[in-house]
């Protein structure tokens, strides 16, 4: 309350930790900094490096046009903090205030700060994925190891899953001339993301640039030589993939673990937070003192009839972090909501792939501008008669306009004519999305949860 | 040291950059860019310049040289 100075106090000598320490976490950390928050700042992180940019890892350092141990992110500003890298934070107490660490170290807080972000999900069977030669791709280390991998020129990489990563990693690989199989469950590359009518032209693009790709397959085992090294990869058509390096690109899970039994609403799906980024208890109550930023957080977005979204995107991290430090300092009533519209980039094969909006919520996409042929469109998404999302193939400057359709909910498909829309644009397809309920590493973008409109769920009895 | 980082959601390949700082930024295909987050030196006055002249404001570069190794987080304790 402003009349016992609490803020100011808090401001002046609280303490605030920030568990995570990667791009949300530090401009969380800047954003307090910034509105003057002059206490203690403990940054913990479980990677033993500052806060580093993930984008590149899969890009620029794949094709050794720069290294993993670049990537750290520059400062706004000098941030004053004490830094607790290389230690991952392992419990939560709530009554206590305070977060123990993996070296036993507990540290207490006024407000928390969670910013855990996610992990590569690993090749599931661990035998398989400890051969030589399999890897995943998310840290620094993963990048540095695979790059070397990849510079000492193997004869084939065999990629497992085609959504972003992945195809980026493919990408790479062909223009390294290095030969590339792809291996995707679902009926093209980027389909969980964009939706089938794009997916298909990304996997012309793929084949063009001579990727050997596989779709509508799994793969069912890897197998090693005797030296413990990956040889081969065997998929469910019954074929079989002789290679030397296997990138295992399925998707993310969201680090939570540490928070199990500590009374927050965290899980598998992430921790859920109010539009101003405060954690729920798993009793469904808001806390005051614990807040979440980026791709660990799943939020209620308002233009997207309230559904909790969960948004593993570079520029959700930055905003949700700002909005989250903003709010840990002040008063309710000048809480902000985070309200950020979802959007995100690619590029992959010399395209350059954007997004705004949520793509996957669209039932039908109308082809605004440029042609698929062509590799340069517009695609606009919607859903219930309305623009909720778009896509770009090196068209990326026309994404600001689409963007304006989603956040004043204007009509599907758009009631006005568009510069170059081709005969294939003259009216709306089926978006072609893959049925959401089966399980995908694609979309980056996760609906969950139900609108408070929502009426339509059933309780259904087992039967036994 | 120089730290770099570009808002590629912002980007729109305007291509400012690249002309003004070539061996920094170089654009990818028709519109994607490329850069090396920590160039040299040598280059910080390009970066500067690049900083400057993007008409959507996209780079980022460091406000602050500070930073922290693994090592002096330890000692800091």
């Amino acid at each position: 309350m402003p009349a016992d100075g609490h803020l100011e106090r808090l401001k002046r000598e609280g303490r605030i930790v920030v568990v995570g320490a990667s791009l949300a976490g530090l401009r969380a950390a800047e954003t307090l900094r910034e509105e003057g928050f002059a206490g203690t700042l403990t940054m913990v992180g479980d990677e033993p490096y500052e806060p580093y940019d993930r984008p590149p890892l899969s890009k620029g350092v794949l094709l050794s046009r720069t290294t993993a141990d670049h990537t750290a992110l520059p400062r706004r500003r000098n941030l004053d903090a004490d830094w607790r890298l290389g230690i991952a934070a392992t419990g939560l107490d709530m009554a206590a205030k305070r977060v123990r660490l993996a070296d036993g170290e507990e540290i207490e807080y006024d407000r928390l700060l969670i910013a855990t972000g996610v992990r590569a999900r690993p090749w599931p069977h661990e035998r398989e994925a400890e051969l030589d030669g399999v890897f995943v791709l998310r840290t620094r280390d993963d990048a540095t190891a695979l790059q070397k991998r990849l510079a000492d020129g193997p004869r084939r990489v065999f990629v497992i899953g085609a959504g972003f990563t992945g195809s980026e990693i493919a990408s790479a690989c062909r223009e390294r001339e290095i030969s590339v199989t792809v291996a995707e469950r679902g009926a093209a590359p980027l389909v969980g993301a964009l939706g089938g009518v794009v997916g298909e032209v990304a996997a012309q693009l793929q084949r063009e640039n001579g990727v050997d790709l596989r779709t509508g397959v799994m793969v069912t085992g890897l197998e090693g030589d005797s030296a413990g090294r990956v040889r081969s990869a065997h998929l469910s058509d019954g074929s079989s993939v002789e290679t030397d390096v296997v990138v295992v690109s399925l998707g993310a899970t969201r680090n939570t673990e540490w928070l199990a039994g500590s009374g927050l609403g965290a899980g598998p799906r992430g921790i859920a937070c109010d539009a101003g980024c405060r954690a729920f208890d798993i009793r469904g109550i808001v806390t005051d003192d614990i807040f979440v930023a980026g791709d660990v957080a799943r939020s209620p977005h308002p233009l997207f009839g309230y559904q909790f979204l969960s948004l593993e995107h570079w520029g959700n991290a930055v905003s949700q972090a700002e909005t989250a430090a903003h709010n840990m300092l002040c008063e309710s009533v000048d809480r902000r909501p985070h309200m950020w519209v979802p959007a995100f980039w690619s590029s992959q094969f010399g395209v350059n792939i954007k997004s705004v909006g949520v793509p996957s919520m669209g039932t039908e996409i109308l082809i605004s501008q440029g042609s698929l042929a062509e590799r340069r469109f517009v695609g606009v998404y919607g859903y219930q008669d309305r623009v909720i999302g778009a896509v770009t193939f090196d068209q990326a400057r026309w994404l600001p306009f689409y963007e304006h359709l989603i956040e004043t909910t204007a009509p599907f498909p758009p009631p006005f004519p568009t510069v170059d829309r081709r005969p294939e644009g003259a009216r709306p397809v089926p978006a072609d999305f893959p049925d959401p309920s089966v399980p995908t590493h694609g979309p980056t973008v996760t609906l969950s949860g139900y609108s408070p409109a929502d009426r339509r769920m059933t309780f259904t009895p087992g039967r036994h | 040291m120089v730290r770099v980082v570009v808002d590629l959601n912002r980007c729109q390949g305007y291509a400012q950059c690249a002309f003004l700082a070539p061996d920094v930024f170089e654009m990818h295909g028709e519109e994607a860019l490329l850069y090396k987050p920590r160039p040299d030196e040598a280059h910080r006055d390009d970066v500067v310049r690049a900083v400057a002249a993007c008409p959507v404001q996209a780079i980022l570069m460091d406000r602050s040289d500070e930073t922290v190794t693994v090592g002096e987080a330890s000692d800091a304790r």
